[in-house]
């Protein structure tokens, strides 16, 4: 096609609407947006006469109205006289937590597995193969029943851990993994534990400032400062200290069997581990994968660059290997992490109470909204991963490769 | 020897090579080399090799020393108690029941059980139209068919019983081998173009008509299309076929209240079911269940979302940003939500959005949400193969002359698409997992009817060899994709090494 500024101005026709290129991309756009205008007013349209038949309308007052259902792990105070809303952010705690928790432990056991997949020992890889087909390969829902059968099933009852009993506590008896879920000691915050906490931040606040100057020092000097050691002893001294100049402020609270279960301590139910550790196991053969692919995708030359720059293999891998494969890493990483939030609604599967089974399960059968409290659902979790993919692109955006 | 004594001595042959000492060599020079190559290799291999022991000599006995025939999970027990084992599978669950999990409650072929293997028995009854016919009571058909069920083995039912769902897997592979394996003959392919309507009869049966009429009335509808196309251009051809899909499948002049022949495809089934009264049985999708269930859903959605996504694909990338915009909001919005939310959306809230008093299959419903939700993750697979293709491949396209569907079918899309297959093959892979979340909106899916056999008073309380057989049928067939994926990308592969 020729400069179109050579040519003489054509005098305009309406089938240049179609056949001319410059003018073709408006029409389609015209006809498209007519098109989706007419299915969301048809789509409006039909919602509004269907209501209307069941006699219902869209309002969300529902959610100030009295819950009236208990939900058996709160992270905050929530009783049934409380509200639906209230039911909703206790579900969403709920979803949180585990997807956290879910992620840490997902990404350990993920870096592990995909840095020993690549191992040398033969045998180690192949375990770690196996291990990860196996998980890859089969969904996620089966490892959730088969981790809760787990719990429920193959764990001894609570009546068990008696005198002469078959089960004993572990840890020098203090968590009991029992049937009824896993019972350990919970921390006793008294006067003064706040401070001991507010110390524990300004350490690792302390810790951070320490690896800045480390880092400054280096550049400027060369020397390098024991920034490991320095940091243990900045994490540990200041909080031991404190700890045992205010008195020991914080004590635990020990699970003890009494009558047919165990009292007192922290009672962690058999859902949320079953669900937690199944999402990490899921979650974490998909980041073994993520991790082994980072890995290779560092090409062997950077490594022998470095040695022949005389760099030691420790620093090497901390400031030429692992910086690149970072940047392989870590968006399919956050992808994951994003998957197993998702994925947390499986929840459903074993009765933990997430946001899936408050607001969109409990709440949605006793008032009947299904339309308001699906639509509520969906927004949470849109914004979580808007939330998560935003971050990501910040983060892409400040490790791409400066083409210029 | 005196004679040559003055010579310097050069040997004139090879010395034979001498074998390498022992442990420079064969098995102890791999064992060496791979497994104690150091002392935190050898400390490593020794944990391993104590862990998978000690793992391995847990399962092996319970697997190995299983029981396969008994008639309850307490039977199972006291077999293994009179067998003085310590721990046994019960495989015997699996024995009696792998028929469920495979088709749920999907029916049997009855009539011709009965004709098979109980000719004399249905004669004294009084015939087949006697039994299975329309006039005959309920109770009667039940008593034949339920003594004729439990006197026969469960291969014998796989076989003959289930001879419709088999067919249609049977012709499933013969369909999907020519898109597979390029070396097959292409003229294979017009099968797989045939195949959905042939498993459709063959799953759901009905009158022969409405698969064939749908088939003919798409295919008239190309050929309109083409007809116009060839004299009147493109976009009137394009127009031309759906205008021709129109009048063949729903009613366009119903808007102005004109009736007459349209539509035309009911009309005419009508006259055909009269006249030619062909078909098999009708199974409502209520029946369908099993493992049959989950590779139903996964290959429709499969094949369904592979074009969606890629147009999808196509749209974000577009110019026109109405387009794009509406393309990055569908993508985001059903990535963005879980799939157990959207399927409960289509089982919940899909009748609000339809037009008044219409309503459809759950199956169906569940095949279009799956559908919808796996394009969006392969449209993202999509994009990343286009983004990764240098830009000289898109100018190289236009300076060819070629328009823009043309560019993208002939250089971008199979290029884009060979960088992509890994990622689309998880997307799939992903796909035929998540169909084990149909259990939650009430289809029997294979992990349903787990919980179905252990609601039964035999089986109550047997827990792992139904995960583990469901979890091996799951994994035989993604492995199997996973391992396609890699030869395909081994086969498309065209740079040097």
């Amino acid at each position: 096609m020729a400069d179109v500024a050579d040519q003489p101005r054509e005098k305009f026709r309406l089938g240049m609407l179609l056949y001319d290129v410059r003018y073709r991309s408006l029409t389609i756009q015209v006809v498209a947006a007519i098109l989706i205008m007419l299915l969301l007013v048809q789509l409006v349209d039909n919602t509004v006469t269907n209501l209307a038949a069941l006699g219902k309308d869209i309002r969300f007052n529902f959610l100030w109205s009295t819950a009236g259902y208990d939900i058996n792990q709160q992270l905050i105070p929530f009783t049934s006289q409380d509200t639906h809303a209230r039911a909703a952010y206790v579900g969403i705690l709920n979803t949180l937590l585990v997807a956290f928790l879910g992620c840490i432990l997902a990404t350990i056991i993920g870096v592990l597995a995909g840095v020993l997949r690549l191992s040398k020992n033969w045998l180690i890889a192949r375990v770690m193969t196996v291990y990860v087909e196996c998980m890859r390969n089969t969904p996620l829902l089966i490892w959730i029943l088969i981790v809760f059968a787990v719990m429920t099933e193959a764990t001894p009852q609570p009546s068990q851990f008696r005198e002469g009993g078959t089960a004993s506590m572990i840890l020098w008896d203090t968590v009991a993994i029992s049937n009824r879920g896993v019972f350990m000691p919970r921390p006793i915050w008294a006067d003064g534990s706040g401070i001991v906490m507010a110390i524990l931040g300004l350490s690792i606040i302390g810790i951070f400032v320490l690896r800045y100057v480390a880092r400054k020092r280096q550049e400027d000097t060369g020397q390098i400062l024991p920034v490991l050691p320095l940091s243990l002893a900045l994490l540990i001294v200041p909080v031991m200290a404190a700890f045992f100049l205010l008195g020991r402020p914080i004590t635990l609270d020990y699970p003890v069997l009494g009558g047919f279960n165990f009292q007192g301590g922290l009672q962690v139910r058999n859902s949320f581990i079953a669900l937690w550790l199944a999402l990490s196991l899921y979650t974490s053969a998909f980041i073994a994968e993520i991790v082994r692919s980072g890995i290779l995708a560092v090409s062997n030359g950077q490594t022998e660059a470095a040695f022949a720059l005389g760099i030691q293999p420790n620093r090497t891998m901390q400031l030429i290997i692992l910086p690149q494969a970072l940047r392989v890493i870590i968006p399919p990483l956050i992808s994951q992490y994003l998957n197993l939030t998702k994925n947390s609604s499986l929840a459903i599967a074993v009765g933990y109470m997430d946001v899936r089974s408050t607001l969109g399960g409990i709440t949605i059968n006793q008032t009947g909204r299904e339309l308001e409290g699906m639509l509520l659902l969906g927004i949470f979790y849109l914004i979580t991963s808007l939330i998560i993919s935003g971050l990501m692109n910040v983060y892409n955006s400040s490790v791409k490769l400066k083409e210029r | 020897m005196s004679k040559v004594h003055n010579v310097a001595y050069v040997r004139a042959d090879m010395l034979p090579e001498s074998p390498p000492p022992p442990g420079a060599a064969g098995v102890v020079k791999w064992l060496r080399e791979n497994l104690f190559s150091g002392p935190i290799n050898t400390i490593m291999t020794l944990i391993t090799i104590y862990v998978v022991w000690s793992v391995l000599s847990a399962i092996l006995p319970w697997v190995f020393n299983g029981i396969w025939t008994a008639g309850s999970l307490n039977e199972c027990r006291e077999i293994r108690a009179a067998r003085g084992l310590d721990t046994a599978a019960c495989w015997a669950v699996i024995n009696e029941r792998w028929l469920q999990i495979l088709f749920g409650f999907y029916p049997t072929d009855n009539p011709l059980l009965a004709r098979l293997f109980y000719a004399d028995e249905l004669a004294a009854a009084g015939g087949a139209e006697m039994v299975f016919g329309g006039g005959i009571t309920v109770t009667q058909r039940v008593a034949f068919v339920s003594a004729m069920k439990n006197e026969l083995s469960n291969s014998v039912l796989f076989l003959f019983g289930y001879w419709r769902p088999l067919a249609a897997l049977a012709l499933l592979i013969i369909a999907v081998a020519p898109i597979l394996y390029s070396a097959l003959p292409r003229f294979l392919l017009v099968f797989s173009l045939m195949y959905p309507f042939v498993a459709f009869f063959l799953l759901w049966g009905g009158s022969v008509w409405l698969p064939l009429l749908v088939a003919l009335g798409i295919v008239a509808a190309i050929m309109v299309g083409r007809l116009v196309s060839a004299r009147f251009g493109a976009l009137a051809g394009m127009i031309a076929a759906i205008v021709a899909f129109l009048a063949i499948f729903m009613n366009p002049l119903g808007f102005i209240g004109v009736d007459g022949l349209f539509p035309l495809l009911p009309q005419l089934r009508s006259v055909l079911d009269s006249a030619m009264p062909w078909g098999l049985p009708y199974i409502s999708s209520d029946a369908f269940g099993g493992f049959m269930l989950a590779i139903i859903i996964g290959t429709s959605g499969i094949v369904l979302s592979l074009p969606l996504g890629i147009a999808l694909a196509l749209g974000r990338q577009s110019s026109m940003p109405l387009i794009k915009w509406v393309c990055v909001s569908f993508i985001e919005v059903i990535r963005g939500v879980p799939l157990i939310v959207w399927l409960f959306t289509a089982s919940l809230l899909l009748n609000y959005f339809l037009p008044p008093g219409t309503s459809f299959d759950l199956l169906l419903r569940v095949i279009i949400m799956v559908t919808l939700f796996a394009s969006a993750y392969l449209a993202e697979v999509v994009r990343g193969g286009l983004a990764a293709l240098p830009n000289g491949q898109y100018e190289a396209a236009n300076s060819l002359g070629l328009d823009y569907w043309k560019s993208m079918r002939l250089i971008i899309l199979p290029q884009a698409l060979k960088i992509s297959i890994p990622g689309i093959v998880n997307t799939f892979i992903g796909l035929f997992k998540d169909t084990t979340l149909v259990v939650f909106i009430g289809l029997r899916d294979p992990l349903g009817l787990t919980n179905a056999i252990r609601a039964t008073s035999e089986w109550n309380g047997i827990y792992w060899e139904l995960y583990i057989f469901v979890g091996l049928l799951f994994f035989t067939f993604c492995f199997f994709m996973s391992r396609y994926s890699m030869y395909l990308e081994q086969r498309l592969r065209t740079d040097h090494r």
